[in-house]
């Protein structure tokens, strides 16, 4: 029961990086495809940290930590670059 | 806060961070973890705004948690709402950004405060000026300055008042 | 205990997998780029701390971990989004047709004027 339940939450986190993607890839501006990109991060997080959990292996999560804080800092980066004007 | 307690205050918050990093109270890692917060602690100790503006007192701890509260209550709030936007066949928008005033003075209460906004219902902060907040609304009530600021920002800010000023 | 724990993790999971997915799904329907930056700040926010909170249900051991994760991106995802929306105004990012008001365009023409 609880099992159906974690791979029906894994489908539809697969679902919404597909949707993410479809905005990464049709743009149209840069900041839709970096706004995508960072969702797409995020998600990224949730999934690893369910791969942890399906895996059980908690060393995953440290992945996850880290990611974050590099997606953080690379979407933070990107942005001011935008400022800067393309 | 004076410079001793928050001196400590940092050191305290990062040697937890690490804790929990670790998921372990063994002495080696408690050691480790001691000497590196503190050296952080004292390199980094006005850098840190979250601490070294925080007030202190009995009530801005109080006000802490009721922020909590308020942010996480706000939080699926403006998660249902944008499901139903969202969902809706008609995509029922009415855009803009407006224009509000925030009491708060200090730094870390507006950052805080920009980022409540923007993970409350329908509103993102797209510019801050001082004690102007230049919001993002996707279905905007009033233009008008003070209806906005009523609406938008008054609801965070009384917490935020008695936790950063 | 263990008994009821399991199932709400499970609910949870869902239910976070679900605002993530209507995350997706706004990011995709919305007109323009601040209206998709709302989406994508707030379902992802609320997605991610449902799907952890619900991880930490079935896993009480890795609880810490998920709650600094946690944590961290509920105030790191807010700041990303009011830069990039800072980022996409100042660089004249097309704005949807329904826009009604925006003061801080008016308020810029002004100083300039």
């Amino acid at each position: 029961m609880v099992d159906l339940l974690i791979y029906l939450a894994a489908a539809l986190t697969g679902l919404a990086l597909l949707l993410a993607l479809y905005r990464f890839v049709k743009g149209p501006s840069t900041a839709d495809r970096v706004i995508a990109f960072d969702v797409l991060t995020i998600i990224g997080i949730t999934a690893i940290a369910l791969l942890a959990l399906l895996e059980g292996r908690g060393i995953y999560l440290d992945v996850a930590l880290v990611y974050a804080l590099l997606s953080f800092l690379g979407v933070i980066v990107i942005a001011r670059y935008l400022e800067r004007g393309l | 806060m004076t410079k001793a307690v928050s001196l400590f205050a940092v050191f305290a918050l990062l040697l937890l961070f690490w804790v929990l990093l670790n998921g372990s109270l063994a002495t080696d890692v408690l050691l480790v973890g001691a000497i590196a917060a503190l050296i952080i602690a004292v390199l980094f100790r006005r850098q840190l705004a979250v601490v070294t503006e925080f007030r202190g007192t009995p009530q801005a701890f109080l006000a802490t948690a009721r922020y909590l509260v308020y942010l996480l209550k706000e939080l699926v709030k403006s998660n249902l709402r944008l499901a139903g936007i969202v969902l809706s066949p008609a995509l029922p928008l009415n855009p803009g950004i407006v224009k509000t005033r925030t009491r708060l003075n200090s730094r870390m209460g507006r950052l805080l405060l920009a980022n409540s906004i923007t993970l409350t219902p329908g509103t993102l902060s797209v510019e801050l000026d001082g004690e102007w907040l230049y919001i993002h609304w996707v279905t905007v009530e009033s233009s008008d300055i003070d209806a906005a600021t009523a609406s938008i920002v008054a609801g965070f800010e009384q917490h935020l008042e008695v936790m950063y000023g | 205990m263990e008994s009821l724990l399991a199932p709400l993790g499970g609910v949870l999971l869902v239910a976070g997998a679900t605002f993530l997915l209507l995350g997706g799904l706004g990011l995709v329907r919305m007109p323009d780029i601040f209206n998709r930056i709302q989406a994508g700040a707030k379902a992802t926010t609320l997605g991610t701390l449902l799907s952890l909170a619900g991880i930490a249900c079935l896993q009480p051991a890795w609880a810490a971990k998920l709650l600094l994760i946690g944590l961290f991106i509920l105030f790191t995802n807010p700041l990303s989004s009011h830069v990039l929306a800072r980022a996409a105004h100042r660089g004249g990012a097309e704005k949807s047709p329904l826009t009604a008001v925006d003061r801080l365009a008016e308020d810029q023409r002004g100083d300039q004027a």
